[in-house]
């Protein structure tokens, strides 16, 4: 008899293939990077894409720190592998917020910080953006800066929430702030207003401490709901204190209710075990309990309870003062090595004499002002397209520099590349 | 709601913008072990949430994954392998051997490239991008789910938008109503999704013969339905990994039908905090796959942006080492064998009491030997439940769900006992 297979393949049963109407989706513009690096077989093809450290042979490098950990973990007898409470590892939760808020943070001594552990930066955001969802009054519009990571706007878009962007880059690649300032005040009452809290991704550029104050107070005036996005903390100056500034004065300083993601994929080092925090910090402790069980009740359903390994490796660090000091160096040496390699890029495009990259520019100087791990060079996406085409260089298209793919040993290349794709335009 | 009024009363510095959220009820399963954590008796006994134990009640790292461990700490330490992010589908060696573990060996649909496959965070992960993507390509279906179900099902579909109902799947008996079955799903509008078990379904045990499979079949084939195998216990059930993946085979190979496939290593590996698992998206048409898993591909993204090296890492250095492979197939009938052990001994340990079984309805205990996987849906009730909890540390659902994996030559005793003074308090179960 004729099998059920051959009778549907004929079309007889109505079986029908179900996905012929799916499309491909767009490359994503970070993402896509890699990909397309990978798939050059130039040998002298520079990754200037993902904002993944790099020592300075071009290596990806796991911290001394980490490596310790994991050695403990790996000889603990007394380790299992059992679930995870649906809010994380307890011993990770214990320090992840200390970390950002600090030791004399007022809200952490009077419990007033909701905490659970998230799959780094992306699922502390997306927690973040469906708890705004369902909780914050109106479905409010998410305020988001431009530029900013691209993957701002389709997270809380997922989330179901409207997102617009605010002013935040002056032609010449400073801070904007009364651009920024005059989009904030014109937003709705209860916005959401998502800042990052040191080393802006992608132009390495920051408010100064007066300039939050003046953010701090539109935030206020608008009671806005406060996103500060961690992804770079301790990556900037190499101080952890120092880079948690504007999260600390909004927090202890203005008493401000606020949310704070936490990534430990750079500044840790620990990329792929996908290890974050998501803070709440709230007006008082009983709300916070219940926050809690609402950002609980948002995990269930997306994955149930996150993983153990990332968190039990940065709890292993935090919580033990030799790890902890190991950790803090390896930071500066990173950030430092980061520095010097803005100013080996500066350097070597004026010993060439490279021209800015647009009228826009007087100098290259901006790449040294700049902070973090990124360059926001100027370059245009012609200019990315030709590095790319002529010279193996890959970078994303709005002229973003990772500066930890630039070593002593490419700096040069990447200088006379750039000078030769801005020549020939 | 006057939106400026609402705000202005919450801008004192003391009433927080978020002081109208309220608590969260407790997870019903996963709360059962936030009770049982907090209970100081000496003996307690969880038979809550379905997470392995040995015999002296201790949870067991797998002697393939302490291997595995050990492994990848050694590569790392040596700088041969290190913590970059993984692509947004996941681990390529985990990815390569996956789909194989459910689909078998000689899969047509791996043969010809039809499984659109990516590593998720185990089964809930798995699920929550299947039902997002069939949100957005299929954003009219209805998504039918046993009754019982594991209630994370209800959750999460809701979650990505989608319309949920039941379908009836258990008699009084606690045997498979196939008829109200075939039935409900009969009565399902075209294009509906299946929630279906793989084997041992969750929570009650019962799952259909091949012959009630192929009937299912029929009713999913006229009704073109998307069929979801959610397959949590591979390899637990019968302590055979091939036997177990029978009806994903049968659909997949045998009928050639479309169908999407969730996995958990959580119970099969043992590596339940490691969250790992992965979403199968079996087509027709080899062309559609690059498309599907940028798809979800895209679905990930802004949920987590790429998943996590660890459990990858373990699965896949224990699914490419022969000797690995071979001690988790034995490790697997350890732990299946000595559940049903347990189904035995807990039998045994209620007869012996002259316990009566849990309503008229049952003619005997057997159930608890017949039912298969992890769980035994007892017939007890909340009822019950509340004098087991209360009187005796015994926790588990308020369904009457026990993990079998609880139980062990130490309690079963104890555990008859206060099953037979629950009945006996609180009388049968209701029908």
């Amino acid at each position: 008899s004729t099998s059920f297979s051959t009778i549907a393949m004929e079309g007889k049963v109505g079986w029908g293939p179900k996905w012929q109407h799916v499309p491909m989706a767009p490359v994503d513009p970070i993402l896509g990077v890699a990909v397309a690096y990978n798939a050059d077989s130039s040998p002298n093809k520079i990754n200037l894409g993902i904002g993944a450290y790099r020592d300075a042979s071009g290596k990806p490098i796991v911290l001394k720190c980490i490596k310790e950990a994991e050695k403990k973990i790996a000889n603990d007898p007394a380790m299992n592998k059992e679930y995870l409470p649906v809010q994380g590892l307890d011993p990770f939760l214990k320090v992840t917020s200390q970390v950002i808020f600090g030791k004399q943070s007022k809200a952490l001594a009077e419990k007033r910080v909701a905490v659970v552990q998230s799959l780094s930066g992306t699922g502390a955001l997306r927690i973040a953006a469906e708890f705004i969802s369902m909780y914050a009054p109106g479905k409010p519009c998410v305020y988001i800066s431009n530029p900013s990571w691209g993957n701002h706007h389709n997270i809380f878009r997922k989330a179901g929430l409207k997102t617009v962007t605010y002013r935040y880059l002056n032609p010449q690649m400073g801070l904007d702030i009364e651009g920024m300032l005059a989009d904030l005040a014109a937003a709705a009452i209860g916005s959401v207003f998502v800042l990052h809290t040191v080393a802006h991704n992608p132009t390495g550029v920051d408010p100064t401490p007066e300039q939050w104050k003046r953010v701090a107070d539109v935030c206020e005036k608008k009671r806005a709901i406060i996103i500060f996005d961690t992804a770079y903390q301790g990556y900037a100056t190499g101080d952890l204190d120092k880079d948690a500034y504007a999260v600390r004065y909004f927090s202890d300083e203005r008493g401000l209710e606020l949310m704070v993601t936490q990534s430990y994929s750079k500044n840790f080092g620990l990329y792929g075990e996908r290890i974050g925090a998501l803070n709440v910090a709230c007006a008082d402790e009983e709300t916070a309990v219940k926050v809690r069980s609402q950002l609980n009740g948002i995990v269930r359903p997306m994955y149930s309870n996150p993983q153990l390994h990332g968190a039990r490796l940065v709890a292993g660090v935090l919580s033990d003062e030799r790890l902890s000091a190991m950790w803090q160096q390896e930071l500066t040496d990173m950030s430092q090595r980061i520095v010097d390699m803005r100013s080996a890029l500066v350097g070597s495009l004026n010993r060439i004499g490279c021209p800015p990259p647009s009228a826009k520019f007087s100098s290259w100087n901006h790449i040294t002002s700049q902070i973090g791990m990124f360059a926001f060079t100027g370059l245009s996406p012609q200019h990315c397209d030709q590095l790319t085409k002529k010279h193996h260089i890959y970078c994303t298209r709005n002229g973003r520099f990772s500066m930890a793919g630039v070593t002593p040993s490419n700096v040069d290349y990447v200088a006379n590349a750039m000078k030769d794709v801005i020549t020939s335009a | 709601a006057d939106l400026r009024s609402t705000l202005v009363t919450t801008n004192s510095k003391k009433m927080s913008r978020w002081s109208h959220v309220t608590e969260a009820p407790p997870d019903p399963i996963l709360g059962v072990s936030v009770a049982f954590k907090a209970d100081t008796d000496a003996s307690k006994v969880n038979l809550g949430i379905g997470a392995y134990r040995d015999e002296n009640g201790k949870p067991w790292v797998l002697g393939c994954v302490k291997e595995a461990d050990k492994m990848i700490d050694a590569e790392l330490q040596a700088g041969k392998i290190d913590l970059e992010y993984l692509p947004v589908q996941g681990y390529q060696p985990f990815l390569d051997l996956t789909s194989e573990v459910i689909l078998g060996k000689e899969s047509k649909a791996l043969k010809e490239k039809r499984v659109a496959v990516v590593q998720s965070l185990s089964g809930t992960g798995a699920l929550r991008v299947a039902a997002e993507f069939i949100k957005m390509y299929a954003p009219n279906t209805v998504v039918y789910c046993s009754d019982p179900t594991w209630g994370n099902h209800f959750t999460i579909f809701g979650k990505a938008g989608l319309e949920t109902r039941k379908y009836r799947y258990l008699t009084k008996k606690m045997t498979l109503d196939i008829d109200g079955l075939l039935e409900d799903l009969k009565a399902a509008p075209e294009g509906a999704t299946f929630v279906l078990h793989t084997v041992a379904h969750n929570p009650s045990g019962v799952d259909p013969t091949q012959d009630q499979w192929k009937e299912i079949s029929k009713v999913a084939i006229a009704k073109k339905a998307i069929c979801i195998f959610d397959t949590a216990y591979q390899g637990y059930a019968s302590g055979n990994l091939d036997k177990d993946a029978w009806s994903v085979r049968y659909f997949a190979d045998e009928l050639g039908l479309e169908i999407m496939v969730t996995q958990s290593y959580s119970k099969n590996f043992g590596l339940y905090g490691e969250r790992i698992g992965a979403l199968n998206i079996v087509t027709s048409d080899a062309s559609t796959v690059p498309k599907i898993r940028s798809q979800l591909n895209g679905i990930i993204r802004p949920m987590i942006s790429n998943p996590q090296l660890h459990g990858a890492r373990l699965v896949a250095t224990v699914l490419n080492d022969a000797k690995l492979t071979k001690q988790w197939n034995e490790e697997l009938k350890i732990m299946s064998d000595r559940i049903v052990t347990m189904r035995t001994s807990l039998r045994d340990a209620l007869v012996k009491l002259g316990c009566q079984p849990p309503s008229t309805v049952f003619p005997d205990w057997n159930h608890i030997v017949d039912q298969i996987g992890m769980f035994a849906f007892t017939g007890l009730q909340a009822k019950h439940v509340d004098i087991l909890t209360t009187k005796h540390h015994i926790y588990c659902t308020k369904n009457g769900r026990f993990s079998m994996a609880g139980v062990n030559p130490g309690n079963v005793e104890k555990i008859a006992a206060a099953m037979k003074d629950a009945l006996d308090t609180a009388g049968p179960s209701d029908s």
